[in-house]
């Protein structure tokens, strides 16, 4: 097992690097940072001065082997906007995502694996069949429409919630949270459910499907012939057996999330760094845009490790041990 | 010669059991009502079974022994229904019990055995938390009583080192080895019934023998009756006391095995033991029996095995077989073998 997660660290950062340098070389192409810069009157001999004080000048590969050298420190270089260290940047506004997509995640997985279990039992129930179809709902609306409707119903029409931002934040050292204040809690609710309603969708829809598949095993069926409850039945041996396949897809999921935390923290003005993104690419601010790229690959491999992981926690059969008989 | 059909052949008494039955079938009938037409997979079928018989269930695939099994144990699957007839377990009918009070039956007072035992046992828990649950779903004991009580049931059914064993998962054994898990689930609560459905027909042919011989010495020894579903006569011979021959879902014969071996009167059963490898060995009497059974939505009138039976007439085709209940005679037939008509 321990080769086995050797090999796959091994594999993660392969792809890491790889993710590192497309990411990296595409923004190259992108646009050219100097022009955004520099005003209007500006002069060739400026143009080349700043060339080199950001390293623009040097050949390609020495670019990437410095990103590479600097990101690994947690230095990803200077914004060329703000004229700061990106780390400083994103460590500043990487609460406010993190602590939206966490909320997001839970509301996902929980929604999700709650709503996908309730729909599978009862699966000719009014209700199952009713959640089934908004559920419809859900997958196919564009995030930012689902953003806005829920800003215009609960914002606007009741004024209940927050439309904007994190509402008052308390600053734990470096960390700014929005747990510890009313207005934090309430200006989560409304981005957590735009930006966790398309994940919530799919993890229950699989779920469902998964957990009906398992409840026609023949396990399932000897579990009732031993006379256990429908709860038992249920939750503890259908649910395991469930739960296996959803762990991938969920993990994915997970990993979108804070991907498509760009277009929620758009429509909420929610000061993360999605929107940072987003600025930076109105700006052509490469070295803001590769350390988001980073960073977000980074997510994706390491929530996938985790799944792999989680796989041997609670699957026995890939668990090799020996006692096989 | 006097009118048969007012008269069910009585040819012989058959042997009914001396003390009062653990489980009485009457007149079951199981429905599958499709959009073309509603099946019956189930149909009048009446058994008794005494405190420690082995009652062997033999017929082709789909001549409705699960059905009549997973009725019994009431895990019909929808949209098939026990439409009429009673089920009455130790002086209780069952059929009729709310769906809480049948689910306390089952494992407590009906244990079932499945065909596949890969696919019996959950992959996720560990054997032994499968055992104490069924124990402790069952049985006013402690954990740790419930835990005392896996081992012993593991420790019976002679899987070896049973105490480490305990914290195994299913795929740490083989087929055999698993079946014998699935029986020690099965009894863990000490059942006074046993449906086996096929328990060995899934299994590697060195092994088969083993378990019928474990399942029958254990329900030997705490006095456990067995319905034994099979499609293999050898198997009947091996370990049942009765034997009833099912036929496109209704009884084709029911009596003492070593009489329906010996002189079987129901044609079908005598091509059932015809084409048995022991028998035909001295007596030059291998055959099959040609045709196929029919399928249900397709059941010919008259008696279902007329267009297979080499002693239809025309009454045959006219009249259903007359109904075997557990009072009548040994055989559904107009014209039973060995007997004069
Ligand atoms: N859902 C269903 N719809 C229609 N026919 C069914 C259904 N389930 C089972 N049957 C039929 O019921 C009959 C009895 O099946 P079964 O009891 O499993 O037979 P056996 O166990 O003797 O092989 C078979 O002919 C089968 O085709
Ligand atoms: S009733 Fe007639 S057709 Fe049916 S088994 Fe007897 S002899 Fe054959
Ligand atoms: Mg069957």
């Amino acid at each position: 097992m321990l080769a086995y997660i050797i090999r796959r660290v091994f594999q993660s950062l392969l792809v890491l690097l790889i993710v590192g340098l497309v990411a990296f070389s595409m923004f190259r192409f992108v646009g050219d940072p100097v022009d955004n810069m520099l005003g209007q009157e500006r002069t060739q001999a400026d143009i080349d001065r700043l060339r080199g004080d950001l390293g623009l000048d040097q050949p390609f590969p020495v670019q990437y082997w410095k990103f590479l050298g600097g990101a690994i420190q947690g230095n990803f270089g200077v914004s060329y906007r703000q004229g700061r260290p990106v780390a400083d940047i994103i460590v500043e506004r990487a609460p406010a995502t993190l602590e939206l997509a966490a909320v997001s995640g839970l509301f996902a997985i929980l929604g999700g694996i709650g709503l996908g279990v309730f729909t599978a039992i009862r699966r000719n129930g009014l209700a199952a069949n009713a959640i089934m179809t908004l559920s419809l709902i859900g997958v196919s609306l564009p995030t930012f429409l689902i953003g806005i409707l829920l800003i215009y119903v609960f914002s606007v029409e009741l004024d209940l919630l927050p439309s904007f931002g994190r509402g008052e934040v308390v600053n734990l050292g470096w960390w700014s949270t929005g747990f510890l204040t009313q207005s934090g809690l309430l200006a989560l609710i409304l981005p957590s459910i735009t930006l966790g309603l398309y994940q919530m969708t799919l993890i229950m829809r699989l779920v469902r499907s998964e957990m009906l598949e398992v409840l026609r095993q023949d396990y399932i069926r000897f579990a009732r012939a031993r006379g256990l409850r429908e709860r038992a039945v249920n939750f503890r041996h259908a649910i395991k057996n469930t739960l296996v396949p959803v762990i991938t897809v969920t993990g994915l999921q997970l990993g979108s999330i804070i991907a498509f935390a760009i277009i929620t923290e758009t429509v909420f003005q929610w000061p993360g760094v999605g929107l940072l993104f987003i600025n930076a690419v109105q700006f052509v601010d490469i070295p803001v845009m590769a350390a988001y790229l980073m960073l977000i690959s980074v997510m994706f491999v390491a929530i996938n490790l985790i799944v792999d992981l989680l796989y041997f926690a609670i699957d026995p059969r890939l668990r090799v041990d020996g006692r096989a008989t | 010669m006097s009118d048969p059909s007012l008269t069910p052949i009585h040819s012989e008494t058959p042997e009914r059991p001396l003390s009062e039955p653990v489980l009485s079938v009457r007149d079951l009938i199981v429905e599958i009502p499709t959009r073309y037409a509603v099946l019956r997979p189930v149909d009048q079928v009446s058994y008794d079974i005494a405190p420690g018989e082995i009652l062997g269930v033999v017929g082709e695939s789909g001549a409705g022994k699960s059905m009549t099994g997973n009725a019994v144990i009431g895990l019909l699957d929808r949209p098939a229904h026990i439409a009429d007839g009673e089920i009455w377990l130790k002086g209780r009918r069952i059929d009729n019990l709310r769906r809480d009070q049948m689910r306390a039956i089952r494992g407590k007072e009906i244990g079932m055995i499945f065909q596949d035992p890969l696919t019996s046992l959950n992959p996720l828990l560990r054997i032994g938390d499968q055992l104490s649950e069924t124990i402790l779903e069952h049985l006013p004991v402690s954990r740790a009583e419930a835990r005392v009580r896996a081992l012993q049931a593991l420790d019976e059914v002679g899987i070896p080192a049973a105490a480490e064993r305990l914290n195994s998962y299913p795929h740490e054994f083989s087929g055999g080895m698993r079946q014998r898990v699935v029986i020690a689930l099965a009894l863990c609560a000490e059942p006074s019934l046993v449906i086996a459905d096929e328990p060995t027909t899934a299994l590697d042919v060195s092994v088969q023998a083993q378990i019928i011989a474990l399942l029958k010495r254990l329900c030997r020894e705490k006095g456990t009756s067995v319905i034994l579903v099979t499609h293999d006569m050898g198997v009947i011979a091996e370990a049942a006391d009765r034997v009833a021959v099912m036929y496109a879902g209704r009884l084709a014969e029911l009596g003492p095995v070593a009489q329906v071996l010996k002189t079987p009167r129901h044609p079908y059963t005598d091509g059932l033991v015809g084409s048995m490898p022991m028998a035909s060995a001295g007596k030059e009497r291998l055959r099959q029996i040609p045709g196929s059974m029919p399928r249900l939505g397709s059941l010919p009138d008259g008696c279902a095995f007329h267009p297979r039976c080499p002693r239809a007439e025309t009454r045959c085709r006219q009249n259903p077989g007359p109904t075997l209940g557990a009072d009548h005679g040994r055989a559904a037939c107009w014209f039973p073998v060995g007997e004069v008509s």
